[in-house]
């Protein structure tokens, strides 16, 4: 079995007296999509901004491709992309511009040939000389995700992928990152709120509450676990805590 | 075929990723005529102020007499060193601004490259905005800076390096206290004036101010230029204790800027970049 793309070992993080990830520890299978779910304020960026290096943690460690994030990530970074909702790409430059940019910094060979493709792939290459800021939020997501997908990625770790799009955009991105998995076999970690696309595209979730993992599972797991319907259902009753005691007894909950 | 050039670690690829970034910071610059207006305006009109007072001055004070060119040359000169402390300042913050520094930062670009980078858009900046003044000087007041000659190189170099560290500090300053601490980009440079002796002799000074600006490369760069202006002579000693502070002060703007970085991603700043 080969060794997990992700590690995360007693992880923990505080801001002064905020402890916004506590101790937490998991791993991500190669070529699954795995979710980090939770409320606001759960923990769930804080845990990818410290995956990405972003962020270093108070104390624990993190492996990423059996390479230790904290001492080696710029082995791992030309590996691993991201997108999320707070970071946003230079506005006045044009869609093309911004990319170009980008495919330098991963050291991508043929850069026109790239873009080309990849406005093919995401329908971007009608508006690729329009500054990025003049474009529509749904256009901007895909620009992002062109942004993510240029050094073809062995891991993605997406925050809120889909976020503030419109359902039809929305549908068109999770469309497009089960076709790149199923083409490319990558890694995808994912942090959402919206639970019918976790269902959709996921095949593991982990459970955040207050910067804890309070549960783990695959989304038919956790419906038979909490008797639900659905997962926004289940997700209710984790971040009220409602069936504590049949979830602490279940031998499959991440104790914590 | 691999998609990628396969060294992400030695150093030309760390070139490529220079290079990329300056040619991000290239077309913000391109795309807008106002901003390369804007990088000429204030060099410019310090220029024809100075420019001014030198013409009137002649006629008033022997000292000027002396050297016509003296006052305009310090002008210029001074602003070489502001051009190149506000290149790296706002460059950086171009960044913050943008909200790009977590998508940089998980690219493969290190804070290194970074720094470089806005070492090369400084310099950029500068040779349009003073090199534009020092060009529309000689219609204007019959003043070329550049028959300063080779001296003028050495002057604009170590002028150039001591901005960039002062950048380089502020960049770290900005990034660790947020976009609140933004107007210190614009007012830090000007801490170091009156002990540069960018008007007067180091002289001029009272003693104990002369020994802080013995530590200040700009206070010997700016003797040097008088010197030259002067005495017609080129003060190798002069340069040379410009050249070793230099050394010091660069180091320490990019260590200050990479401890800055380093508390960023304690402190979780990359992600969150504000006020």
């Amino acid at each position: 079995m080969s060794p997990p793309v992700v590690s995360v070992s007693r992880v923990s993080k505080h801001f002064d007296s905020v402890m916004a990830v506590d101790d937490i520890s998991f791993d991500v299978r190669s070529q699954s999509t795995t979710a980090l779910l939770g409320g606001n304020g759960a923990g769930k960026t804080t845990t990818l901004s410290m995956l990405l290096g972003l962020l270093l943690p108070t104390s624990g460690s993190i492996s990423i491709f059996d390479t230790d994030m904290l001492r080696d990530r710029y082995r791992v970074l030309p590996r691993v992309n991201f997108s999320s909702p707070y970071v946003d790409l230079p506005r006045r430059l044009t869609v093309r511009e911004n990319l170009t940019v980008y495919a330098r910094l991963y050291g991508i060979i043929d850069i026109a040939g790239r873009l080309k493709a990849l406005g093919e792939d995401l329908q971007i290459g009608r508006f690729f000389n329009r500054p990025y800021g003049q474009l529509s939020a749904g256009e901007k997501t895909r620009v992002v995700l062109a942004k993510a997908l240029l050094n073809e990625p062995e891991l993605m770790l997406l925050d809120e992928p889909t976020a503030s799009l419109d359902p039809d955009t929305a549908d068109y991105v999770r469309g497009m990152l089960e076709a790149y998995r199923k083409r490319t076999g990558t890694t995808i970690l994912l942090a959402s709120h919206n639970m019918s696309e976790v269902e959709r595209l996921c095949d593991d979730v982990i459970m955040l509450r207050t910067g804890k993992v309070v549960d783990r599972g695959t989304p038919a797991q956790l419906l038979t676990r909490y008797g639900r319907q659905n997962m926004e259902e289940v997700f209710i009753d984790i971040a009220r805590e409602r069936k504590l005691d049949r979830v602490l007894g279940d031998q499959q909950v991440v104790k914590k | 075929m691999s998609l990628m050039a396969h060294d992400h670690t030695g150093f030309i690829p760390s070139l490529r990723r220079i290079y990329a970034l300056v040619l991000r910071h290239t077309y913000l610059l391109r795309s807008s005529g106002p901003r390369i207006l804007e990088l000429m305006y204030w060099p410019t009109v310090q220029m024809i102020l100075w420019g001014f007072i030198t013409m009137f001055l002649i006629n008033h004070s022997s000292w000027i007499a002396q050297a016509s060119g003296v006052l305009l040359s310090a002008v210029l000169l001074w602003d070489v060193l502001f051009r190149g402390q506000l290149g790296v300042s706002l460059v950086f913050m171009e960044e913050m601004w943008s909200r790009n520094l977590g998508h940089l930062f998980v690219s493969p670009l290190r804070p290194f490259e970074l720094g470089c980078a806005l070492l090369t858009m400084s310099l950029i900046r500068t040779l349009i905005g003073v090199g534009g003044a020092a060009l529309i000087a000689i219609p204007l007041f019959h003043f070329s800076i550049f028959d300063l000659g080779l001296p003028l190189l050495a002057f604009f170099v170590n002028l150039l390096v001591m901005g960039w560290s002062i950048g380089l500090l502020v960049s770290g300053v900005v990034l660790r206290y947020g976009l609140g601490a933004e107007s210190f980009a614009w007012i830090a440079i000007f801490a170091v004036q009156p002990i540069s002796g960018v008007y007067y002799p180091i002289a001029t000074l009272p003693e104990w101010l002369q020994y802080i600006a013995a530590i200040l490369p700009s206070s010997h760069v700016f003797e040097g230029m008088r010197a030259v202006l002067f005495d017609h002579v080129f003060r190798g000693d002069l340069l040379l204790h410009a050249a070793l502070l230099n050394v010091v002060f660069l180091t320490a703007g990019f260590l200050s800027f990479l401890r800055f970085f380093k508390i960023a991603r304690v402190r979780g700043q990359l992600l969150h970049v504000g006020e």
